[in-house]
């Protein structure tokens, strides 16, 4: 469904060429969910943000259902029916999250539909259909309304940047099912928490912006002890 | 009233009919209906064009419309309003002018308005601005607005105007009492060559008096905005302006502010953010589908409107 081939990703820094992603070729399928793991700054969320389009590869290309995406725009490969939930969710000046799940979902939700994309990640419609998306709500708020929001556009292919991070651990078990749930479509979730690694039909590990291994988590389990990785472990 | 005054009645007052409670409808101006209740009065003054609008102590929960018509060219419009509102009164009242202008000859209307608000009373006061029409003739709006707030009086001002003024100039000052809080947001949309100045002038007199200006702009085109806000701080009070503004293509927002301590124990800021639609934003929302030209118009209604 988803086939990344010979794909690089440089920046120029003061003058010279940083390379940030080394020769990325990895397949996603469809029914499958997938983690990508590996150390802080290892380029994670840069692969993925070339995957929905807000960073343009190097070189390579990207094919999604058979079509080259490579260089469409992110709303066209949004269109595609590819959903993206931010690391760092953005806020705005105005919108509610009622205006964003309706721009989701691409249609005006009454309060019932919205009450079953906000119950999904935890939270009470009644209590948030009309806040803003701003700083006044909590970064694990913030966090919830953006899964919300990538999960009301039913897409073929979900990605998720550390959904977990800032949800609090009595959450955390709804949060996987919820992963879990999301059948008959490709998932990709970047994360470092067990639990997620655990519940993934697939694990990539990427490490200093090349990929070490591709497996299950037992197949990847001595690469995880390595001392970098050493808190993906515990 | 035909289609056309309908129309710009209802973008003014949100209603497709006459209002309820005390209303004073001017078009073209002259006067068209008017309405009075038992405890809020409205006199037509007698040496100039406008009207007195007297609401008795303790009124609560009502309303008055004033909105005003212009649906010809070439119409130099004055008129004067005066509210005097008592004490321990709950109000809300609703002005706006619209102009709609299919000749080649400018249209204006300069509305000055004050309001002197008794003690403890709050007012609730909205003003809409609306310009259309497809003649070259302009569409022009000068509003002018004299506040004073009582003794634990409170006000909130909310403006709007979106695209079709040519040209406007508002003014607005404010005199404030102890414990008065006045709350101003203000919101503008400018395009194609249209200039928008605004001009608030606020001097907090009483102990413990507040306001708080919020400015959220938008100029595109080659428009122009100039937002001037002047606080005076003569006792122990607060004051705060935020003036938030978005430019696309080659227009220009420039924020003056002025803000003046006299005495050491006020506390007064000034707030400036003048820039592009944020980049994060946009790509958010094409994240969810919508291209980058729906997204820019989503980011902009909801920073106007919210
Ligand atoms: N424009 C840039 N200029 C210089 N370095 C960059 C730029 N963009 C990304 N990087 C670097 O690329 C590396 C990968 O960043 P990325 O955000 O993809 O990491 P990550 O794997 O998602 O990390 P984390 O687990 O902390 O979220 C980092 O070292 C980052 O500093
Ligand atoms: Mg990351």
């Amino acid at each position: 469904m988803l086939k990344i081939t010979n794909l690089n990703y440089s920046v120029l820094e003061k003058d010279s060429k940083k390379d940030i992603l080394k020769d990325i070729n990895i397949e996603f399928n469809s029914g499958k969910t997938y983690c990508i793991t590996g150390p802080n700054g290892s380029g994670k969320s840069t692969l993925v943000k070339i995957i929905i389009g807000i960073l343009r590869q190097t070189d390579g290309n990207i094919v999604f259902d058979g079509k080259d995406i490579s260089n469409l725009e992110i709303d066209q490969r949004a269109n595609l029916g590819i959903s993206f939930a931010f690391q760092k969710p953005v806020t705005f000046k105005g919108l509610k999250v009622r205006d964003l799940l309706d721009i989701a979902s691409g249609k005006k939700n009454d309060f019932s539909s919205v009450c079953s994309y906000l119950s999904e990640v935890g939270l009470c419609a009644k209590d948030y259909i009309n806040r803003y998306i701003d700083d006044n709500l909590s970064g694990g708020e913030l966090k919830r309304i953006e899964i919300a929001m990538a999960l009301a556009r039913k897409c073929k292919l979900n990605i998720f940047d550390e959904p977990e991070a800032g949800i609090d651990l009595w959450s955390f078990d709804n949060l996987t099912e919820l992963f879990s749930n999301l059948k008959d479509c490709c998932n990709i979730i970047v994360s470092h928490q067990r639990k997620i690694l655990e519940m993934a039909d697939c694990i990539v590990l990427l490490k200093d912006g090349v990929i070490e291994k591709v497996g299950t988590l037992s197949e990847l389990e001595p690469y995880l002890q390595k001392p970098t990785c050493a808190r993906l472990a515990r | 009233m035909n289609d056309i005054e309908k129309r710009l009645l209802e973008k003014l007052t949100g209603l497709h009919k006459m209002p309820s409670g005390a209303f004073n409808i001017r078009k073209n101006g002259t006067p068209l209906a008017r309405e009075s209740e038992k405890d809020i009065e409205i006199i037509p003054k007698k040496k100039k064009s406008g009207i007195d609008i007297i609401i008795k102590d303790g009124v609560q929960n009502k309303s008055v419309h004033i909105p005003v018509i212009i649906t010809v060219g070439g119409l130099d419009d004055l008129v004067y309003n005066d509210f005097y509102i008592g004490e321990n009164c709950n109000v809300l009242i609703v002005a706006g002018c619209g102009i709609h202008n299919n000749t080649c000859k400018t249209s204006m209307h300069n509305g000055i308005h004050s309001f002197k608000v008794g003690k403890n009373s709050f007012v609730k006061y909205v003003e809409k601005h609306v310009g259309e029409g497809n003649g070259s003739g302009g569409k022009v709006l000068n509003p002018v607005t004299r506040v004073t707030l009582s003794e634990g009086a409170s006000m909130e001002i909310e403006t709007l105007q979106l695209e079709g003024v040519t040209s406007t100039v508002r003014k607005t000052f404010a005199k404030l009492y102890d414990n008065a809080k006045l709350k101003i947001n203000e919101n503008i949309l400018t395009t194609l060559d249209q200039t928008a100045r605004t001009d608030f002038k606020v001097d907090l007199l009483g102990k413990n008096s507040s306001v708080e200006v919020v400015s959220h702009s938008v100029a595109k085109d080659n428009s122009y905005q100039i937002f001037k806000s002047n606080l005076v701080g003569k006792n122990e009070c607060f004051g705060h302006v935020e003036c938030d503004g978005i430019i696309t293509d080659n227009a220009r927002i420039v924020s003056i502010p002025m803000i003046d301590a006299i005495d050491s124990n006020a506390s007064l800021v000034h707030e400036a953010a003048i820039g592009k639609i944020a980049g994060d934003e946009l790509v958010k929302l094409m994240t969810l589908g919508l291209s980058k030209e729906e997204a820019e118009n989503k980011i902009i209604e909801g920073f106007l409107i919210g």
